[in-house]
Formats: C-alpha cells, structure tokens, sequence
C-alpha cells in the first residue's frame, strides 16, 4: 500500500510540484536585495571600520603613549614611537602607525586605551590604490578622527552605559 | 512558381530572385530569434533572482534592460583562446556545428498559417534530425579542446542526449498518430477547435515526457550535468572563451525557444486561438494574430524551463538515465497504444466534428 502511493505520488511529481510551489510564491514576496551604494545596512554604535585618534575639544591630541593598544593588538598591527614633546614636556607618540593588512578589527586597541584616543569608526568602505597607502599614520588617523568625531562622540555616549 | 526554372536552370534570374527571398526570410526569422536568446538570458536572470528573493541585473541602464547588450559587447571583446594541444581546426569548427542546427531546426517553424520559411512535409522529422545533430558539436567541442573536463562534460551530453532522443521520438510518434501528419502546419491545423481539441488533452503524459525531454535535449538544469560547474568547471566549453563561447551560449538558449516553440505547436495548437468556436469569446478575440498566441503559448514554456532552473538541484548521473531509460520510455510505450485504441474508438477529442 504504501509503495503503491509512493509509486503514485512520484508518478504525478507531487514533490516537484511542491518544490514548483515554493519557487512561484517566492516570486511574488519582497526582495531583500539591499541596492548598496544607495542604501546601506544599520549599523551598531560598536561598529568596528576604521580607526581614527581623537583629540579634545580643545584640539590636543588625547593619546598619551602609554603602548597599552601596542601591546593588546593581537596582530601586532600597532607600531609606537613615543617622546617628551619639547614645548611642554608631557610625554606624546612621535610614530603611531597601524597596518590595516595586519589590523584583524577586534577592536583590542579602542577598549584598552585610558583615554578614548584610539577608536573605530563606522567607515567600513574605503580601498587602497598604491602599496603602503595601507598604513594609517598619526596623521592620516587624527585626519579621520577630526573628520568623524561628531559621530564618535555620539557612538561612544550611546554605549556609555555598558562599558 | 519558380519550380520550372530553377529544375530547368535557365532563369538566372528568377534563381536569383528566390535566393534573395529566401535570405530575407532567413534574416526574419534569425535577428528576432537572437535577440529572443540576448533577452531570454536578462529574463532568465531577473525570473530566477526573484525566486531567490533578489533582484537580478538592473544597473545596465533602466531596470537592467541594456544588460544583455553590455554582456554582448564583453563577449565581443574577449580574446579567443585556442589551446595548445588542441585539434585547432575541430576546435574552432564546434561551435559552428553546434550553433548551425539549432538555427537551421527554425526553418519548419509555422508563426502562422502560412508563415513558414520552408513548409516541407517531414517537418517533424526534419526537427527531431536538426535538435539530434547539435550533439557532433557538443562531442567535437569537448574531444578538440584536450582537456579532461571538456572531454567528460561532451561525454556525458552525448549520453544524455542519446538517451533523452529516444523518449522524445516516441511521444512524438504520438503526436504523428493524433494528426495523421508530419507536416507542422498541418499538425497545428489538425488541432483546431478551441483549447479542448488541443493534443495536451489525449496526449498529456506524452507533453509531459517530451517536455522534460526537451529540458534535458538543451542540456538544461536540473539535467545539465554535461556543465556540471561543482565537477567539472563547465564541461565542454569549459575552454571556451569570447565569442565562440557565445556561440555555444546562443546555441543553447536558441534550442530552448525552439523547444517552447514545438511543445506549443505540438500540443497547444501552435498558433490556434484558445477560444476558438466558443461564441463571444472568440468574436473579441478575433483580432488577434496568430502569432501572438503562438509567442505567447512559447513564452510560458520558455517561463517553465527558468522556473525549473530556479526550483531543483541537478540530478545524478545514474537517476538521469534512469529516469530516461526506465520510466519515460515505458511511459511513452504503454501510452501509444492506449492513444491508438481511444482513436479508432472516436472518443472525444477524436470525434468527427
């Protein structure tokens, strides 16, 4: 008997028949195809892109070279320099470069830092075009901080509560 | 009209004449048949990206409707590789061999009483002869490339093809008997009389086995395992490149219009009006042309076999032929005598109007 209906069901593809059916109502449902350069996905406050040093209001730079981002990085992306600044003495990086090839984004560096100097960004789409554009200098990242930092702030108040 | 002359050979010029006529038909049926292909692979695309829930190509130009053209233009562009090691001459003769029939197959085609390039009487024959002899192209393609992937994937269209040819052949046997004809005008006409009189009615397992046959004749999914990209790359035009690759691509995609085509001319009156003899329908749809109902009719197939792309995995080899060899020819075999006895017994359909 059950062979039987097995026998009927495959003779009348019943189960293609229903595979049909998915397919065809599929067709009719809404798309989820996100279109990306004019639309694009929400994105967390802890968005982990591209990094940025931020400064003060003031416009002073707020990361003080204790190397605990250099020591933390995992990948050894983070390569420090740092100096007595002549005109005041208080203790600043001469160097600090991040190799974004080697940079595996765990956002070490941004949880470790005293100060909130170092952070990630919500920038996740930018590209290369020669060999060695690929490591962010101090200044290339002061550069994206001071672009970024309404942002940043707003991103680092919202999470505020859970750090 | 020419008849006289052409076998007398005095008339050059009415020989020339008709040649021209000819040329010009050839050029009608050809240019709408390719630009069917370059637009069959954009709907091909947006159908199966809406089955997935995408949307398919839509930056080339509104709603991706220059797609096909900027795909043309890359293919036109691209360098053709011959590689080393190969049967050049075999190798550059393939696609030429492939693409030939499938074009030629268009020549039987009736779009309308009377429309018909070449009205010739084993049209049917003709068809099943043109759609079989695409597969030397498929085995050359594969054996002159001399690669191993190439040469696996032609095998195993040449089987499938084979196999499939045989299913095919009897549920148009059964098509031969219903409308005592091999002429394909004259199998259309044989159906006159609105949708009932139809063959998909009498002959419905038969549309069932010819269709599926007719997927797997076109080397498509779920039966292109002679692409088989998981195993063998893309079987044999994986050497492929350019514009002989699109050769091969417009061959394919030509044969399954061509497939549409017949199944709407064997089994669903080719051009008939569907209301046919049913009062006021038939009066406003009077104006229609017959060709219209034809394209449309093809038109649904055609949507079939996208939609079977988009619904079913490729099968294995072994549950190709079986499918081919065990069931759809003993299908076929047990139908045809059940036809041949529901026609001398002039049961409906078969009853004399």
């Amino acid at each position: 008997m059950k062979k039987a209906k097995q026998l009927i069901n495959s003779f009348l593809l019943v189960e293609l028949l229903k595979g049909l059916s998915v397919t065809w109502r599929n067709m009719f449902r809404k798309k989820i195809t996100i279109q990306y350069p004019e639309e694009k996905t929400p994105q967390s406050p802890r968005f982990r892109g591209l990094h940025a040093l931020r400064t003060y209001p003031g416009g002073e730079e707020r990361c003080i070279a204790c190397k605990l981002c250099e020591a933390v990085c995992p990948a050894a992306a983070i390569t420090i320099e740092a100096a007595e600044r002549p005109d005041d003495g208080t203790r600043r990086t001469t160097k600090y470069e991040i190799d974004l090839f080697k940079c595996i984004f765990c956002g070490f560096c941004e949880e470790s830092c005293p100060v909130d100097s170092i952070v990630e960004t919500r920038v996740f789409d930018y590209h290369f075009e020669t060999k060695g554009e690929q490591i962010m200098t101090k200044e290339k990242l002061l550069e994206v901080g001071r672009i970024h930092e309404k942002q940043i702030a707003a991103d680092r108040a919202a999470d505020a509560r859970y750090r | 009209m020419n008849d006289i002359a052409l076998t007398t050979g005095i008339d050059l010029m009415a020989w020339i004449e008709t040649l021209f006529w000819i040329v010009i038909k050839i050029v009608a049926i050809l240019i709408p048949v390719i630009l069917a292909v370059a637009y069959a692979t954009y709907a091909e695309r947006k159908l199966i990206g809406y089955m997935q829930l995408r949307l398919g190509p839509n930056r080339v130009g509104p709603k991706g409707w220059l797609q096909p053209i900027a795909d043309t233009v890359k293919l036109i562009m691209k360098e053709i590789i011959v590689p080393q090691g190969s049967s050049k001459l075999l190798f550059v003769i393939a696609p030429v061999l492939f693409i030939g029939p499938s074009f030629a197959a268009w020549a039987v085609i009736p779009f309308d009483a009377g429309l018909v390039l070449a009205d010739i009487d084993a049209g049917l024959l003709y068809v099943l002869a043109m759609t079989s002899v695409g597969v030397y192209g498929v085995i050359i393609a594969g054996w002159a490339s001399n690669s191993k992937y190439a040469f696996l994937g032609a095998m195993r269209s040449a089987a499938q093809i084979i196999s499939y040819e045989l299913a095919m052949g009897f549920a148009l046997v059964g098509v031969l008997m219903c409308s005592q004809s091999m002429n394909l005008g004259d199998i259309v006409t044989s159906q006159s009389g609105g949708f009932l009189q139809w063959f998909w009615i009498p002959l419905f397992p038969l549309l069932v086995v010819y269709w599926i046959s007719g997927v797997a004749e076109t080397n498509r999914a779920p039966f292109d395992m002679a692409e088989g990209e998981s195993e063998i790359v893309a079987g044999f035009h994986v050497e492929y490149g350019g514009m002989a690759f699109s050769l091969f691509f417009l061959a394919e995609y030509a044969n399954m219009i061509l497939i549409s085509f017949l199944t709407a001319i064997m089994f669903f009156g080719g051009w008939l009006s569907p209301f046919e003899g049913y009062g006021w329908l038939d009066d406003i749809t009077a104006w229609v042309p017959g060709t219209f109902w034809l394209l449309i009719k093809a038109s649904c197939f055609l949507f079939g076999l996208f939609w079977l792309r988009a619904t079913f995995p490729r099968f294995r080899y072994d549950q190709i032929m079986r499918l081919g060899w065990k069931i759809f020819i003993p299908v076929t075999l047990i139908w045809l005598p059940i036809v041949a006895i529901w026609i001398k017994l002039n049961i409906w359909p078969f009853n004399p109007v």
